[in-house]
């Protein structure tokens, strides 16, 4: 009992960090989950992170929440996922609340506008310097590299959804094992 | 009443917005268009700011936003509830069924090819954060290179070298994301 309420403490405050510094939403918190789950706890592995994120694009709702409960049913089971998902939404709630009580002119001050504009650069470099990474050990060979720079291509130049392309991939995949075998 | 309205609309909207939290402001629009007098003057783009530029979730951003219009913080606490509801019920599901065939082949297969597909719409994500940050929004008046703020690519590269220094590019992610916004401060970003 006591280990599982650690294990739950754990999830719930590591969620807690990754929630109040998540700028941009989506694929952008990539940096953060990698080196919290990844590096720092050793939870699962980037591979691990890549298929959830796959799983995750093609299920409703924020991707935030629903890797937050993946990876907490994995680590501590339904409590797990519960705990994961509390930690993640509880500051940005909190912040939301207190924005649009008090501070809805808040988000129109200059000086406001200037730190989002530096955190906007810095969470750009964040994922350039996390996607040389992630290619290098998840892009293996051509088959890998064709669908990458079509998977970025139709989301990036194309604006098309993000949820074909992994529907497409999956595919793809399939079919590729099949004619191996 | 307008509470349980928000959390009907909300669950809806956990359910059916798929691939992500920008999936859920079409869903937003046609609220604010059924419930005008929820919202006032409040605009989806506003909310898509709002929930934007602040950490967190965008769709639980969005609906904690939109919820408080419509009825304070039990409408915030609700309308949030409501989004993550299908998500959790859904995650835990899936989070079995992977357990249980994680090393059947057919799922190896797929994510053979899954995993270079998510790094491709990880660097489309960055690709569209690096535009919004390097360039000003008006980039049609004058041509591309008007367009670029060069404050801001110094920033970015600055940035970029350090994450690549060893020691210094094992700083927590959180430190750069703090520098960043000190540094668009002092510098007038």
């Amino acid at each position: 009992m006591k280990v599982k309420l650690k294990i739950l403490g754990e999830l719930y405050l590591t969620f807690l960090k990754i929630g109040a510094f998540m700028f941009g939403g989506g694929y952008s918190m990539l940096p953060l989950l990698s080196r919290e789950l990844v590096t720092r706890h050793g939870w699962i592995t980037e591979e691990t992170l890549l298929d959830y994120f796959a799983i995750a694009q093609c299920m409703p709702g924020a991707l935030a929440i629903n890797t937050a409960t993946l990876v907490g049913n994995k680590r501590g089971g339904v409590l797990g996922g519960a705990a994961a998902l509390l930690g993640v939404v509880m500051v940005p709630m909190a912040l939301i609340i207190a924005i649009a009580a008090f501070l809805t002119r808040f988000w129109q001050l200059p000086a406001v506008a200037s730190a989002f504009a530096g955190i906007r650069v810095a969470v750009a470099a964040l994922i350039a310097a996390a996607l040389v990474n992630l290619i290098r050990s998840n892009v293996k060979n051509a088959l890998g590299i064709e669908v990458c720079i079509f998977a970025f291509v139709i989301v990036a130049v194309f604006g098309q959804s993000p949820i074909f392309v992994v529907l497409a991939a999956a595919i793809v995949g399939l079919v590729a094992g099949r004619v191996k075998r | 009443m307008t509470l349980l309205i928000l959390f009907w609309e909300f669950l809806q909207t956990g359910l059916f917005a798929i691939g992500g939290g920008l999936a859920t402001l079409p869903f937003l629009q046609k609220m604010i268009e059924r419930y005008p007098d929820w919202f006032g003057a409040l605009r989806v783009a506003d909310i898509a700011a709002i929930a934007e530029s602040t950490p967190g979730p965008i769709a639980v951003n969005a609906a904690s936003f939109a919820g408080f219009y419509a009825a304070g913080i039990p409408g915030a606490l609700v309308a949030s509830i409501a989004v993550v509801i299908p998500s959790f019920v859904i995650a835990t599901l899936v989070s079995r069924a992977l357990d249980q065939y994680r090393n059947s082949r057919l799922v190896e297969s797929a994510f053979s090819t899954l995993r270079p597909a998510v790094a491709g719409l990880i660097a489309a994500a960055g690709w569209v954060v690096l535009r919004t940050a390097l360039f000003s929004a008006q980039i049609d008046a004058d041509g591309l290179l008007a367009a670029v703020q060069w404050k801001s690519v110094a920033l970015f590269v600055v940035l970029l070298a350090l994450l690549h220094l060893p020691r210094v590019k094992e700083i927590h992610p959180i430190f750069y994301i703090i520098a960043g916004g000190v540094a668009g401060l002092l510098l007038g970003l």
